[in-house]
């Protein structure tokens, strides 16, 4: 049994491995560009390297053959995949292409209640302040976005924290995070086992609002503190089930506590050379599949000449 | 010229969502002075109340008269139906609040120590 039909599948699976490696050593900015490209890439090669192997069963279904057409006895005797991987991979298939539209459906919803949200706002220039003692605040993407933000939350915070933490949820809306979000989350669906992509990209968008906000405010302590200080209120607030989402936030305090990740080519290199291998891998398993047919095929237009 | 204008405008926005978040963290009605000193980057007292003026008028900012001048609060009762909105927008599970992006996730019990340690650490400096 080759092994080159099933390599574009390992090599992205170890996306999985690499990707998070790579974006701890990059800035967050870089870190969320390259966790969402190699996301794409790496579910793009799973789903071609799971439609080749199962389409070698697939194409064994006498109807399928004869569509083709094809010798659905050739296919099977040169097919080196056995048929039940060939099984598991098309129900793989299946069941990422479900995820996906199950996926896809409800972030579409949920963007729309988002956007609808946005137009009932009532806001001041772009804030919008929601009579809660309960400290929360968030950004909520529309035409246009609104950054919302509870009376709990405010209070908690000093002048130039509110400062930091309004600039934070603007750069959130300006750079279009829940794009990224949605984008490593709908990977996610395809592949499962890219998943920790889709937590450190979580992660990767608040350190980059938090760097934006940094910026803006003119110091990274500030917005350190600023995060520090919302998150504890939060803690001493009246508990509420609250979804862990964006990270420890530990890690982003001690993050602005140090000075910035500088830009190492390193890590993109790295990720640029796993990408490249599984565009050559799958180019190498769709040139098998391909001799296999044509081979399966040829045998079916000998085998149709011979009764003259 | 148009990208001078939208940045007054962007401004404009930024300051009244500033004199906005002031009014709602001070707890209490407060003069146009006291907003001002919550405000970042100096801005005159009559830019102040022009502001405190629009936001009364777009209904967010209540106004009662005290002596000379006028004490300014955020109107409460406009937001109840928001709020309850807004919470059942964040608690239909992570889902949701993942695309929501929340400037804080919850926080586990040792973390609370690291950050008080990280804040308290770098107060000390």
């Amino acid at each position: 049994m080759r092994i080159d039909v099933y390599l574009p599948l390992l090599l992205s699976t170890l996306f999985a491995v690499a990707a998070p490696w790579a974006v701890r050593r990059l800035p967050p900015r870089a870190a969320t560009w390259l966790l969402t490209c190699t996301a794409v890439m790496a579910a793009g090669t799973w789903a071609t390297a799971l439609a080749l192997l199962a389409f070698t069963l697939v194409g064994q279904i006498p109807l399928v053959a004869s569509e083709g057409p094809w010798s659905a006895g050739v296919l099977a005797a040169n097919d080196p995949v056995h048929r039940p991987v060939a099984l598991i991979c098309a129900l793989v298939l299946l069941a990422s292409v479900a995820g996906l539209t199950v996926v896809s459906w409800r972030r579409v919803r949920m963007l729309v209640d988002g956007w609808r949200e946005c137009r009932e706002l009532r806001a001041a220039g772009d804030l919008a302040v929601v009579d809660d003692p309960v400290p929360t605040a968030f950004a909520l993407p529309g035409t246009p976005g609104r950054v919302v933000v509870s009376s709990g939350m405010l209070q908690a915070l000093s002048a130039d924290e509110r400062q930091a933490l309004l600039a934070h949820e603007r750069a959130h809306l300006r750079r279009r995070h829940h794009l990224f979000l949605l984008v490593l989350q709908l990977t996610a669906a395809v592949h499962p086992l890219l998943r920790p992509l889709a937590r450190e990209g979580a992660f990767t968008v608040e350190r980059w609002a938090d760097e934006e906000a940094a910026a803006e405010v003119a110091d990274r302590t500030l917005v350190a503190h600023a995060v520090a200080r919302a998150a504890l209120a939060t803690k001493r607030a009246p508990q509420r089930a609250l979804p862990a989402t964006g990270g420890p936030v530990p890690r982003r305090v001690q993050a602005l506590l140090i000075p910035p990740t500088p830009f190492r080519r390193g890590p993109v290199l790295v990720c640029a050379a796993l990408t490249l291998a599984c565009c050559v891998s799958l180019a190498e398993a769709a040139h098998d599949t391909e001799l296999l047919f044509e081979n399966a095929m040829h045998t079916s237009a000998a085998t149709r000449e011979q009764p003259r | 010229m148009s990208d001078q204008a939208a940045a007054g405008r962007r401004a404009r926005g930024e300051l009244e969502s500033e004199v906005l978040a002031a009014l709602w963290a001070a707890g209490e009605p407060v003069a146009a002075g006291a907003v001002r000193e919550q405000l970042h980057g100096d801005p005159a007292l009559t830019t102040v109340l022009t502001i405190l003026t629009r936001l009364h008028g777009k209904g967010l900012v209540t106004r009662e008269r005290a002596g000379r001048a006028y004490l300014y609060a955020p109107v409460r009762d406009e937001a109840a139906h928001t709020a309850a909105g807004m919470r059942a927008l964040l608690e239909k599970g992570s889902d949701r609040a993942a695309v929501l992006a929340r400037f804080v996730s919850e926080l586990a019990a040792e973390d609370e120590q690291v950050l008080e340690r990280l804040l308290h650490g770098h107060q000390g400096d």
